[in-house]
């Protein structure tokens, strides 16, 4: 049995269902993330795991023990909100000692488990300043230390970074990511960046309109999308109509050129179906001959440093593809007729 | 320019003259006891009267008891107001300024017609009675002013969030109110407390009515009976009052953290 287990989630609110037939396992240790546009049920999700909303239906246990109608502060659960959520009249070693204070501990062993998590989150020396006296990132270190304080069995984190610079964001996602694999503390981490899910999770869950529509490793999450709305959602996508051709074998028209998909396809003869593909497969010019060739124009270049995005025009459609900068080949420029080479293999049919 | 600067000093001349003038004129008076030049020896008698002394002592602890009766039902009730019934707000808003519009003639006669020596409650019949009936009237007064202060005190600070970060770490209620949000609040809670403070030391129409001697009383009755000791005794009323203000301004620059970024 899982760890963390969610069975058959319902949450509405009046008429409005939220969270429709959620369903998880979570393994001890694991560290899952989930990813989707505001609105999609993920929050919704992490409050009834942490006791804040009750569930409409459904079962939450933890280590086999059913928590559905347990009160928040009885759950063992340590929780990092987006806002730091920090008492503002505590100091720093104040703050991370609360919850073992709630427990009933002694002074001696407060003050030793404070240290403890103030070594962990590399911040010895701040242990009486109050949180008006700190930086973003520096708070957000302290709400992660007072959460993990009382040795909760399960850790969430409800988009911790989404209040802080680029730079302390990527810097405090790493610092997440050691502390929760050095403690092995089960943790469900909620976020609207793909980068951020891809990055740092064992498994990602991506929600869309209150359902689980995939769960699965950051990599099956990028290349194999369940569905339009994870092949959408995650990563950038290019999106081009083709015409059936003959479904049995899975031929298509695409650019006017007949490809051969390799995989049977639902449809008719010329019905039109979405083929999608990631920027970083296609390639500029000819390759190899495993590829379909096609020939348009360029309609944009985009340099992003070590990356170069350009837009093709090609057959009324766009196709958007990455090359990396190199030093001595500047990129090409605006309305120059160029070839652009797919991988017929690795194209996603995709559903309407 | 400098001629409509000259208005505007002009216009704040007239307004301070307006009120420093009585104020100076009262205090002009209250030191001219002695036919020979000014002197203190109206306050000497003000201060040195034992009424005086068991008045305003009465007043006083009266006023503590009126404030921590204030803490414990508005802190709770202004926080869960915010926290699980934001709707309700405009309601609790208008009933919290209720005592402002009703006369307090109108509560305290409303008083004594419910809980007189023939009702079911007796309150007035007994001397504790009676004083709690005060107290709780007193409660009602501070309702204006205790409310507002905690609601905008509460207004600057992420009460969902506190509230959820104490839950998620063991807290019950009564620790998320008295170890959180209370001193969390606690500068808007002591500026509603002195201003209650200074309403009940100089209340006349609930103490008079409920037939209590309190400081409000007794300063009536020492204006009617007196020359120059109410002069005295109202520059000393406005001292209280002025010391409540200036507690007021002490706590909030000195409060050690703060929720508002210095």
């Amino acid at each position: 049995m899982a760890f963390l287990d969610i069975q058959h989630l319902e949450k509405s609110f009046g008429p409005t269902r939220v969270v429709k037939d959620f369903n998880l396992d979570i393994e001890k240790g694991e560290f899952v993330s989930f990813l989707g546009p505001s609105g999609c049920g993920k929050t919704t999700v992490l409050r009834m795991v942490a006791g804040f909303e009750a569930p409409t239906s459904g079962a939450i246990r933890i280590d086999g023990r059913e928590v559905t109608g347990l009160a928040a502060n009885r759950r063992n659960i340590g929780m990092v909100f987006q806002s730091y959520a920090l008492f503002p009249n505590l100091t720093v070693a104040e703050n991370i000692g609360f919850g073992l204070k709630v427990a009933g501990e002694g002074k001696a062993a407060i003050a030793r488990r404070v240290g403890e998590m103030l070594d962990l989150i590399g911040l010895p020396q701040l242990e009486g300043r109050y949180p008006f006296q700190l930086s973003g990132g520096q708070q957000q270190r302290v709400a992660l230390a007072r959460a993990l304080a009382p040795r909760p069995q399960v850790l969430l984190l409800d988009e911790p970074l989404s209040a802080l610079d680029a730079k302390v964001r990527i810097s405090l996602r790493d610092e997440i990511r050691r502390i929760q694999r050095d403690l092995g503390i089960t943790a469900i981490f909620v976020t609207h960046d793909q980068e951020e899910a891809l990055s740092i999770s064992d498994r990602v869950v991506v929600m869309h309109q209150g359902v689980a529509d995939q769960v699965g490793t950051p990599f099956e999450i990028y290349n194999r999308p369940a569905t339009r709305f994870v092949a959408q959602f995650v990563g950038t996508l290019n999106l081009l109509d083709a015409d059936v051709l003959d479904a049995t074998t899975g031929k298509v028209r695409l650019g006017g050129v007949p490809v051969a998909l390799d995989q049977p396809l639902e449809g008719r003869p010329g019905e039109r179906i979405s083929l999608a593909m990631r920027p970083e497969s296609v390639e500029l010019g000819r390759s190899d001959c495993d590829r379909v060739v096609l020939s348009g124009e360029i309609a944009a270049v985009h340099f992003l440093g070590s990356v170069i995005r350009i837009k093709v025009a090609v057959a009324g459609q766009f196709v958007s593809l990455d090359t990396f900068n190199q030093p001595d080949r500047p990129p090409p420029s605006v309305g120059t007729t160029v070839e652009v080479s797919l991988p017929h293999r690795d194209l996603l049919v995709l559903a309407a | 320019m400098r001629e409509r600067r000259l208005w505007s000093w002009l216009a704040v001349a007239l307004g301070g003259l307006y009120f420093l003038l009585p104020l100076v004129g009262m205090v002009d008076f209250s030191m001219r006891m002695q036919r020979d030049g000014y002197s203190f020896e109206a306050y000497r008698i003000v201060l040195a009267d034992p009424q005086f002394q068991q008045t305003l002592g009465y007043s006083v602890v009266l006023a503590l008891l009126t404030i921590v009766l204030g803490i414990l039902l508005i802190v709770p009730t202004a926080y869960f107001v915010r926290l699980r019934f934001p709707g309700l707000r405009p309601v609790v808003e208008f009933l919290t300024l209720l005592p402002l519009v009703i006369p307090p003639i109108v509560i305290v006669f409303g008083y004594i017609r419910i809980y007189n020596t023939s009702s079911v409650l007796p309150l007035t019949g007994s001397w504790w009675g009676t004083n709690l009936l005060l107290l709780f009237g007193y409660a009602t007064l501070s309702l204006p002013y205790m409310y507002r202060s905690v609601d905008t005190g509460l207004r600057t600070i992420d009460v969902g969030s506190l509230t959820e970060a104490a839950q998620s770490l063991g807290s019950g209620w009564t620790r998320i109110l008295a170890v959180v949000i209370l001193p969390n609040v606690l500068v808007s809670v002591l500026s509603g407390a002195f201003l209650t403070f200074a309403i009940v030391i100089g209340e006349y129409v609930f103490a008079a009515l409920l037939n209590v001697g309190s400081f409000g009383p007794y300063m009536v009755w020492m204006g009617g009976n007196r020359a120059y000791e109410p002069s005295a005794l109202a520059v000393v009323a406005f001292a209280i009052t002025w010391a409540c203000m200036a507690l007021i301004q002490l706590v909030t620059r000195f409060s050690k953290f703060s929720t508002v970024r210095r």
